[in-house]
């Protein structure tokens, strides 16, 4: 059986890989979008933390031999100190003044991890086996699927959805959703603004970081693995608009189905669809898919 | 946004165009002083390169990331008509020039629709999108760049064959641009875009059309762009995927943060600073290099908005004032 | 504004004093041999900083000088850039009187430097670059290339692989100029060979997913799966290949494939898999008398390139020696007399193209159990003729080799 030509298993295989990649584009914009909601800055440095994520996965691994499991949660909160570091040092001296600077300093930052970690593990990247748990591959019919993507598109959904929820529908997610809007005032009703910011942006590195976790076993772990994906993200985000954190997700997992589609039709493009598609929805809706006018 | 007051009274008028002279001097006479021209021209490129950024950066206020595409887009036009098709040097470099700036229309029409930090990624994706093209595209030669564009005869008179020779034509098209930029941001032109800059929406109030003077500026800076990189590519003799990298859209910022924002000289001290430091730190550090422009980033950003001339010109108002 | 100007003219001039320092007096009575590869990317564990610990291996074993010339070697890291590579070998030429090119990696670098080696007339050397333009439309009488090239790679792989029942190929391929001549090169070979081409994709470069492309190969349903790709990514194409079970079905023919790449990957997901390369440690007593002592310095094997590093640097001194002279044109006569025995090559000998002629070698990569130590990862399947593996003069495209 075959649609537009391409028989059917090859159609939905591809549609299925797309669906992991879009995964992870959900998670990256999510994270990227909560740091842009409520600190005003785009964190440039998003895709650096990504490669840390996985990195520390490595090193966890290879020297203090701690399973992926442990990592998955260890990884995250270091690199979230990290961040929590970084912008109570060097960030928060830029939330009064134009948000470039805030793009360019997190640019530079990223430039700094990124020469460092080539210096300490080399371009060519580090291998991460697959967590036995997951080792193998289930036959669904139409194609072999192995274990953990699966397991990837489940975790970074769940991961998705509890912030969605946790920023959306609890009192801690209204705190600081206020606080984007009126620091004064939220401050005034005796909520610590500046702490919340700190920690939001350490949250949102501990999201890329466990991005780069779920990452590892899939990808080779190297250190330009963060900005060759930064930019596709920060399309992503044009496009889906960054008022809003649930378009971030259907966006992202949107635009990874559209990516698995063109990679069976006409796969030279498949690297530019993300722009293209970004430079329409520019001339026909300039806010983005789900943005909210300023 | 920094500002720059720049009030030139009559004696500074003066000092100013001595400070100029002395450098034009210096520039003239670099390579018979054992400077490696080469070099020079490589960094004069840059300089342009970074002017056009600054035009649009520092006397506009819009954040362009991804100029690169712009210098690459010409620099492969120019390699190729020269190179393939046998154009003579002016033309190839006309040609590359106006290639640039008609990608700069495209890309201009689409990003103007955003503003600030989102006219920023725009540019950044859409860049991207051209390094991709640029990337598989059979005429660039992909990774492999573009190789051996012979220099030709300039206007079938001067050969350029000689280093010395291509060194006097690019530093004349380097005084060039730096003399045309100085003229449009003093003419009413300009004087619309320093207004857009300190406040859009006093500007659109005033009844300007504020797209359009922002398109003009980005399609102006990005011509300017494309200069540059079709200079170098006659310059040096090739083009390669680095030219149209978003790292390198990276380090025009930094060249012209650096230098000064909105100075005039400052985009052309910084790019040549940071040609300098590449160009002597490569062979002692190796990659760590990237570890240091970034490292230099930072502080710039954290500590050191104004930049060289920026600093130097707030210590020179401070000092009038006492 | 005065003291901004002349504080930036200083600096400007300041700056200039960089170009200074690095101008020197052209050379008279040193040999200066100038290494431009890849030291930190991509391809430094197959080349990189021990490639120059070869060639300074090779210095030390001439004894440190030449002639009654002392040797200087120069190295620099191109970071796979051509144009940082062309610049450095411009300067060291125009600044640095180095005598002779010797090219790392890169098959882009290589062809830059070899465009600059032509204009100032001096010697240039490719070793780790596969580009076989050098010695085709690019040649000239300055190139010399040493190691291997694409040719040689795909008379060996594609064709020993048609030969020993793998008839129906699928490349998956690295969608820019290297990788597009590497599936060309290997297809013309695999259908002269009575082979035949089932399909092809192209993936973007540093690719880091490929699995979309794999499902494709999978359901072309060949016998052999050529990679027309190198570095990281053949390392993640083998990677997703064994995960996603394409291994059990199709073959691996790694076109581009280095030592250093299965030490990465190890036995288990490379098992099986066929490639050629110009040099093997662990060949013959030779081989492994050199390479013991190149562990004892860089505690891990060598790689073809880094052998054919030290290989070349020791030969040009040699012809130096002979020549009495360290001018490019003499030298480039005396290398191409002489017939090359060493520990890389045996009965080799570099022609008027520049193609330096040796056998190739077809080897698998051995299952886990038969590895009797680290780096013990080949069996040698057929040894190739130099004549059969390169371009003949039949095919050639080197206009001055007619």
């Amino acid at each position: 059986m075959e649609i537009f030509g391409i028989p059917i298993q090859a159609f939905l295989g591809q549609l299925l890989l797309g669906l992991v990649n879009g995964s992870f584009y959900a998670m990256l914009s999510l994270g990227l979008a909560v740091i842009f909601g409520l600190l005003g800055i785009v964190n440039f440095a998003h895709g650096a933390f990504y490669m840390m994520g996985a990195y520390v996965a490595f090193v966890a691994l290879d020297v203090f031999g701690l399973n992926y499991w442990m990592v998955l949660l260890i990884a995250p909160l270091l690199v979230g100190i990290v961040g929590v570091v970084l912008e109570r040092t060097l960030l928060k001296h830029l939330y009064k003044i134009d948000p470039i600077y805030g793009l360019l300093l997190t640019f530079g930052l990223a430039l700094i991890a990124e020469g460092m970690f080539r210096e300490f593990f080399g371009v060519s990247g580090q291998s991460y086996p697959v967590p036995d748990l997951l080792q193998g591959a289930t036959n669904l019919g139409f194609m072999v699927l192995p274990n953990y993507r699966a397991w990837v598109v489940f975790a970074s959904l769940s991961v998705c959805l509890s912030t969605w929820f946790v920023i959306e529908r609890t009192r801690l997610g209204s705190y600081l959703r206020a606080g984007t809007e009126n620091p004064q005032l939220v401050q005034a009703f005796g909520i610590n603004v500046p702490m919340m910011v700190m920690l939001t942006y350490g949250a949102g590195c501990g999201l890329a970081a466990l991005a780069g976790v779920l990452a590892a076993p899939v990808i080779q772990i190297n250190p330009l693995m963060g900005s060759n994906l930064i930019i596709v993200v920060f399309a992503v985000v044009v496009i889906g608009g960054m008022g809003s954190i649930m378009g971030a997700i259907i966006t992202g997992v949107a635009l990874g189905l559209i990516e698995g589609l063109t990679k069976v039709f006409y796969p030279e493009a498949s690297n530019i669809v993300v722009f293209v598609i970004m430079a329409i929805v520019l001339l026909i809706r300039p806010v983005g898919l789900f943005g909210k006018e300023a | 946004m920094q500002t720059q007051q720049t009030t030139l009274t009559h004696k500074n008028h003066q000092q100013a165009l001595l400070g100029l002279s002395i450098c034009l001097a210096l520039l003239i006479a670099a390579p018979f002083i054992g400077i490696y021209p080469i070099f020079m021209m490589k960094a004069l490129c840059y300089a342009m390169f970074a002017m056009a950024f600054n035009l649009l950066m520092g006397f506009t206020g819009l954040l362009s990331f991804g100029h690169a595409a712009f210098f690459g887009a010409a620099g492969y036009t120019t390699g190729l008509l020269i190179r393939s098709f046998g154009w003579s040097p002016e033309m190839g470099v006309l040609a590359g020039t106006a290639i640039a700036s008609l990608c700069g229309l495209g890309v201009g029409l689409i990003a103007i629709r955003r503003q600030g930090i989102y006219f920023a990624m725009v540019t950044l994706a859409m860049a991207q999108m051209f390094y991709f093209v640029f990337l598989q595209a059979p005429f660039t030669g992909g990774e492999d760049g573009l190789q051996g564009v012979p220099r030709g005869e300039l206007l079938g008179l001067i050969s350029l064959e000689n280093d010395l020779s291509l060194y006097f034509v690019v530093l004349a098209v380097f005084v060039a641009v730096f003399m045309f930029v100085i003229r449009i941001v003093h003419s009413p032109y300009g004087q619309v875009l320093k207004a857009i800059r300190e406040n859009e929406s006093r500007a659109i109030s005033l009844g300007y059309n504020v797209n359009q003077y922002k398109l003009m500026a980005f399609v102006l800076s990005t011509a300017i762009a494309g200069l540059a990189g079709s200079m170098k590519t006659l310059a040096l003799g090739f083009v390669t995927l680095n030219d149209a990298h978003w790292s390198l859209s990276g380090e025009v910022i930094l060249m012209t943060l650096l230098g000064g924002l909105g100075t005039f000289t400052g985009p052309a001290l910084g790019a040549f600073t940071i040609i300098g430091l590449q160009n002597f730190l490569a062979d002692q550090v190796g990659s760590w290099i990237n570890v240091i422009i970034g490292v230099i980033f930072v502080i710039c950003v954290v500590a050191f908005r104004r930049g060289f001339i920026g600093e130097l010109k707030h210590w020179m108002t401070l000092r009038n004032k006492t | 504004m005065k003291l901004k100007k002349i504080i930036s003219a200083l600096s400007i001039a300041g700056l200039g004093m960089v170009g200074i320092h690095a101008q020197a007096q052209v050379s008279g009575d040193v040999i200066r041999i100038g290494f431009i590869t890849d030291l930190s990317g991509l391809y430094a564990d197959i080349d990189g900083p021990a490639g120059a610990e070869a060639i300074r291996m090779a210095i030390a074993d001439l004894g440190g000088s030449v002639a009654g010339k002392k040797i200087e070697l120069l190295v620099a890291d191109h970071q796979n850039k051509p144009d940082v590579a062309a610049a450095k070998a411009r300067e060291w030429f125009d600044t640095q009187g180095v005598d002779m090119l010797v090219g790392g990696t890169n098959s882009g670098t290589a062809l830059a430097m070899a465009k600059v080696a032509q204009e100032k007339k001096k010697l240039f050397i490719a070793i780790g670059a596969g580009t076989s333009a050098l010695t085709n439309e690019q040649c000239n009488a300055y190139t010399i290339h040493y190691a291997y090239d694409t040719v040689a790679l795909a008379k060996g792989t594609g064709g020993a692989v048609v030969k020993a029942g793998g008839k129906s190929w699928y490349f998956l391929t690295a969608d820019y100029a290297f990788g597009a001549s590497l599936q060309n090169d290997t297809a013309n070979v695999v259908k002269a060979a009575g082979g035949t081409v089932v399909g092809a994709v192209k993936h973007p470069l540093s690719a880091s997913d490929f699995s979309s492309f794999l499902l494709q190969a999978q359901g072309s349903k060949a016998q052999i799966l050529g990679l027309a790709n190198a570095g990281g990514d053949t390392i993640n194409a083998i990677k997703a290949a064994n995960e996603f079970g394409i291994t059990k079905s199709m073959k691996l023919a790694g076109l581009l494939v280095f030592i250093n790449d299965i030490h990465s990957l190890g036995l288990k997901s490379t098992q099986g898999m066929y490639l050629t390369d110009s040099w093997y440690w662990n060949k013959d007593a030779e081989t492994r008398a050199w390479s013991r002592k190149f562990f004892e310095k860089l505690k891990r094997m060598p790689s073809s390139i880094q052998a054919a590093d030290y290989s070349a640097a020791s030969q040009y001194l040699q012809a130096v020696k002979a020549a009495g002279t360290d001018d490019s044109g003499k030298v480039s006569a005396q290398l191409k007399k002489t017939k090359i025995n060493d520990m890389f090559a045996k009965g080799g000998y570099i022609r008027e193209d520049g193609r330096m002629i040796h056998d190739m070698y077809l080897m698998q990569v051995k299952t886990p159990d038969k590895s009797v130590e680290p780096w013990d990862y080949y069996n040698v399947v057929e040894t190739i003729k130099g004549e059969a593996a390169f371009t003949t003069k039949a095919e050639s495209k080197c206009a001055s080799w007619k």
